[in-house]
């Protein structure tokens, strides 16, 4: 992942759905800019990509979509988080943390042996 | 969960305006780049750098919309969609082909349907009952090996000492007489059996309401008891429910009614069958007695892991342990028989109908087959046609897979037209079917269009889409596109036809087959209408008359009777000539058999024929011919010397060249007891056809009912009327006339003497009726391929006959071109159909009546009729290439 590549569906359904819990209510553009920021520039998104994540999610009912006013006053859809979204991410963090944690068991070099 | 509510959104989203959601994504997109360019301008880029760094990335307007869009709906189903309106727009443009191709389809798929809906409660599904294939059929039989009706004394033995079955049963028919109840109301017989205690313990089905027959009911001289079919309790008593213990009257006797059987309980050994009661036979034996009669039938159920050919041995171990006990039972039956047959039931009852179905399901396959090829044939047509608007979307980019997808939709769509139409032809069909159907077909009410017959009608249709389909796009890949572009223009390409050609003539062989086929089962058919009855059966109407009751125990009350009614109906106007009979000729069901013994014969104990007890006028009436002697009169009575009529069979086989007159016979039950008096042979009778047209069976004897050893109580009176009345509407008459006499005697079975011929063949006449119209259908769908072929190859080589009649071609070369070319189909596909006709018609060999399977005139008939047929077919496109301009044709191009 060190070399700022495209990231893969789940996870960036994942990373949206956390960016919405802790933003509130955000348009396309300033979602994948936070996603970005919040990686530390380390992700590189193609934001054509995001598009069909977001429409997915919302077809799954996990977000809502509604046309708003932007900070520099331009018009623009603003995404937020449903109830089923907040716990599917509750679900989906949990997830993720188990698989992180057992894959870190396997990665970090083995002390006792 | 979510997935599927993804998917419903997505496949609604198919349904809504494109226009307004491509808006808006594109109204948020614009957005985006807006935005991103805002950042980039307030970091100091020009607003053109901004922007073109936003759309950079974003990866492209057009590739994210793209994205988008496959995102927002279901893109195979879009796909599928498309081209389900293109396939059904291609398809309402071209009406003709389309409407040939659906009906073709349904034809051949309802055909089979309903076909198969009859065929398959007869030979395939199991009989009503559980465990169906425990039941068997039992029959006596000597060492010729055919069946013979059982005698309660084998059956009596038999039961009591098997060890393979769990129960047996045996059953006989039976029509009480159920007395007028009201005025208005006319006596009515009613068809049911008498059976044994276990009868419907062997079927394994019991009572809705009441009780089941018991051992303690089928006594010798037991109670009056019956059980009524769910028909009869609804129709003559009102569905009563307090129906049990009430009593009936039938045939001038009360009987307890102990039991209703349920609506669902499906009679197959007697379907008409509506009451029952105990069987009720003498235990003891008496040698003389009807127990020694061989005309019961017997049922049984096996018992579990027993074979039929083991019961079979099981039961011959022991008829020949009876065969000791009881000679005196036996002599006096014919002789005891040598073995007994266990048939399993289903076969039984079917194999009378079995030849006959499945020579109508091969006609069928026959049928649907050619609709396949006609079909895949109009396809093909149709792909050389359209291979330029295949080109051209090629050309424009449309993969081939998608080119292929489209071609398989459209087969399938019109393999669904034709299966949903395919299953209303079906359903007439079944319809039509029962109508037609032979009275001895069993299981006729269970012949609908069920949903095993729908599905095996629908992969059919799949199956045959999916074929034609198939073979459609194996062409279509075939060609590449400039040479199908170049085709658009007109200019012909002969390797291509090579397939069409070979199913045209698949469909010519296919064809006459069938017709070969219908030919024979229709010249058999002639024939036997053809054959002499030995009657005159034209101005005949005949009707039954049962006895009733007690009120003729007399015999000078029935004689009185008889005597009685013949002279009112003589008396109608219109009658020429009447008299009764114990039976008729062609009367359906089991025909009257007796022995005779003739005096001087070394056979002891005689020969049998058929008996018939008649009143003197019946002779006359039905126009049998007096050979030699005298007829039957009034004074052959009470206390005269017996006299006898002979068949003119007998006459010659027993007394070659000699002089039958005044020789003596012994008749019926006094056939082979010396201690018997002899009857006088007065006269001798011309040979009468008994059982149908098609069995020669003509040894028969005559005598007047008083001179018979006792009275029947069914007989038949026949009536001849005058030349030019219609002898059936002279029926309500004769019956008043009957009524007038005694108003309780039922009167049935009114029918013509040409009817009761003609249902003698109906079997025949309804396999023929079938082979007629597959053969009708598979000539006409022949013709429309031949047909399609050449009008196809007309159209797409008129350039060349344009070139060919430039250059000097008349008229007539150019009609004989294409000519030449459908008929070459013609004769190939002649040759080849002619010889698969050889092995039909062998197969059908059973089915024919007087002509051999080789019938020259039938195969002559059948290939000079497919000639001129195809010759039409060939006329219409060769005229249209007779008259192609060549200035039209050249400038054309």
């Amino acid at each position: 992942m060190g070399d700022k590549t495209d990231v893969w569906q789940g996870t960036l359904a994942l990373m949206v759905l956390r960016t919405l819990e802790s933003m509130g209510p955000q348009h396309g553009y300033g979602l994948a800019r936070r996603i970005e920021q919040t990686s530390g520039d380390l992700l590189q998104l193609n934001y054509g990509t995001l598009y069909p994540a977001l429409l997915k999610l919302e077809q799954e009912g996990y977000i809502k979509s509604s046309w708003g006013t932007s900070e520099n006053n331009r018009k623009a859809k603003f995404y937020d988080l449903t109830k089923a979204g907040h716990r599917q991410l509750k679900r989906a963090a949990a997830e993720w943390e188990q698989t992180t944690a057992i894959l870190a068991r396997f990665l970090t070099p083995a002390e006792e042996a | 969960m979510r997935k599927l509510r993804a998917f419903v959104v997505r496949f609604s989203a198919i349904f809504r305006t494109m226009r307004k959601r491509e808006d808006e994504f594109a109204a948020e997109i614009e957005s985006h780049v807006a935005l991103h360019a805002d950042e980039g301008m307030s970091a100091g880029l020009s607003a053109e750098e901004a922007r073109r760094q936003a759309l950079v990335r974003l990866g492209g307007v057009e590739q994210t919309r793209q994205r988008h869009r496959e995102r927002r709906t279901l893109p195979w189903l879009e796909c599928l969609m498309q081209d389900t309106c293109h396939g059904l727009r291609m398809m309402a443009l071209n009406a003709g082909f389309t409407a040939t191709a659906v009906l073709t389809l349904a034809i051949g798929i309802g055909a089979s349907t309903a076909i198969f809906s009859a065929v398959k409660p007869i030979l395939i599904v199991a009989l009503p009952f559980p465990q169906a294939s425990r039941l068997m059929m039992l029959w006596e039989a000597r060492k010729d090996g055919a069946p013979m009706a059982v005698t309660f004394g084998s059956f009596h033995g038999l039961s009591e000492r098997n060890h393979s079955f769990e129960a047996l049963a045996a059953y006989k028919p039976w029509q009480p007489a159920a007395s007028s109840t009201s005025d208005g109301d006319r006596p009515e017989r009613i068809q049911g059996q008498r059976v044994s205690a276990d009868f419907f313990r062997v079927l394994n089905v019991s009572p809705q309401l009441g009780r089941n027959f018991q051992a303690s009911d089928d006594v010798f001289r037991g109670p009056n008891v019956a059980i009524l079919s769910d028909r009869l309790w609804r129709r003559r008593f009102g569905a009563d429910v307090a129906i049990v213990g009430r009593q009936v009257r039938l045939d001038d006797t009360l009987f307890t009614v102990v039991g209703v059987m349920p609506a669902s309980f499906e009679n197959v050994l007697s379907t008409s069958a509506e009451i029952w009661a105990p069987l009720q036979y003498n235990p003891a034996l008496p040698y003389d007695g009807r127990e020694w009669g061989h005309h019961l039938r017997i049922i049984g159920r096996l018992k579990a892991g027993i074979s039929a050919q083991r019961a079979g041995n099981d039961l011959n171990v022991i008829l020949h342990g009876l065969a000791q006990t009881y000679v005196n039972g036996y002599n006096n039956s014919g002789g005891p028989p040598d073995f007994i047959l266990v048939h399993p039931l289903q076969h039984d009852l079917t194999q009378g109908v079995r030849p006959a179905l499945l020579a109508v399901l091969g006609a069928v396959m026959l049928v649907l087959l050619i609709a396949g090829v006609n079909v895949a044939n109009l396809l093909l047509v149709r792909g050389s046609q359209r291979s330029a608007e295949f080109a051209m979307r090629a050309a424009l980019g449309a993969p081939r897979g998608r080119l292929a997808r489209q071609l398989l939709t459209e087969s399938l769509l019109l393999a669904m037209l034709g299966g949903v139409l395919g299953v209303v032809v079906a359903e007439a069909g079944a319809r039509a079917l029962v109508l037609l159907s032979p009275p001895g077909l069993p299981r006729l009410h269970a012949i609908s269009v069920d949903r095993g017959v729908f599905v095996f009608a629908f992969l059919l249709t799949t199956f045959i889409g999916i074929a034609v389909g198939l073979v459609s796009n194996w062409q279509a890949s075939r060609s590449d596109l400039q040479s199908g572009i170049r085709q658009g223009s007109g200019r012909a390409t002969g390797s291509r036809q090579w397939m069409r050609r070979t199913l045209v003539v698949t469909e010519v062989s296919l064809a006459a087959v069938l017709l070969v086929s219908a030919g024979l089962l229709l010249r058999s058919m002639r024939r036997l209408f053809a054959v002499d009855p030995g009657f005159d059966p034209s101005n005949l109407i005949t009707m039954q008359v049962q006895e009733s009751g007690h009120r003729y125990e007399s015999d000078a009350a029935r004689l009185q009777f008889f005597h009685q009614v013949l002279d009112t109906v003589r008396n109608l106007p219109g009658v020429v000539s009447a008299g009764f009979t114990s039976q008729l000729p062609m009367g359906g069901g089991d025909q009257d058999v007796y022995g005779i013994q003739f005096e001087n014969d070394n056979n002891p104990l005689g020969d049998s024929a058929y008996r018939y007890a008649v009143r003197p006028g019946y002779l006359e009436a039905m126009r049998i011919p007096l050979r030699r002697g005298r007829a039957l009169n009034e004074r052959d009575s009470v206390g005269a010397p017996v006299a006898v009529l002979i068949s003119q069979s007998l006459a010659d086989r027993k007394f070659a060249g000699k002089d039958p007159i005044g020789q003596h016979v012994r008749l019926g039950a006094d056939a082979g007891h010396a201690d018997r008096p002899w009857a006088t042979i007065v006269g001798v009778v011309g040979n009468v056809r008994q059982e149908s047209l098609a069995v020669v069976d003509q040894d028969a004897f005559y005598v007047t009912t008083e001179q018979w050893a006792w009275s029947d109580a069914v007989q038949s009176i026949v009536v001849r009327t005058r030349e030019g009345i219609a002898p059936a509407s002279l029926a309500p008459a004769i019956q008043q006339a009957i009524w007038s006499v005694d108003r309780d005697r039922p009167v049935d079975r009114v029918a013509t003497m040409d009817a009761l011929v003609a249902a003698t063949e109906v079997q025949r006449r309804f396999v023929l009726i079938l082979f007629e119209a597959f053969g009708l259908v598979a000539l006409v769908l022949a013709a429309i391929g031949i047909y399609g072929i050449l009008a196809g190859s007309v159209a797409e080589r008129t350039r060349e006959i344009g070139v060919r009649a430039a250059l000097g071609a008349t008229r007539g070369d150019l009609l004989a071109l294409v000519l030449r070319q459908g008929m070459t189909m013609t004769a190939i596909g002649l040759v080849v159909g002619l010889m698969a006709a050889l092995a039909a018609g062998r197969a059908l060999s059973t089915m024919l009546f007087g002509i051999s399977w080789l019938d020259r005139i039938t195969y002559l008939c059948a290939t000079l009729l497919l000639f001129v047929v195809a010759m039409v077919a060939c006329l219409i496109p060769a005229r249209r290439a007779a008259s192609i301009d060549p200035m039209e044709a050249l400038r054309n191009e």
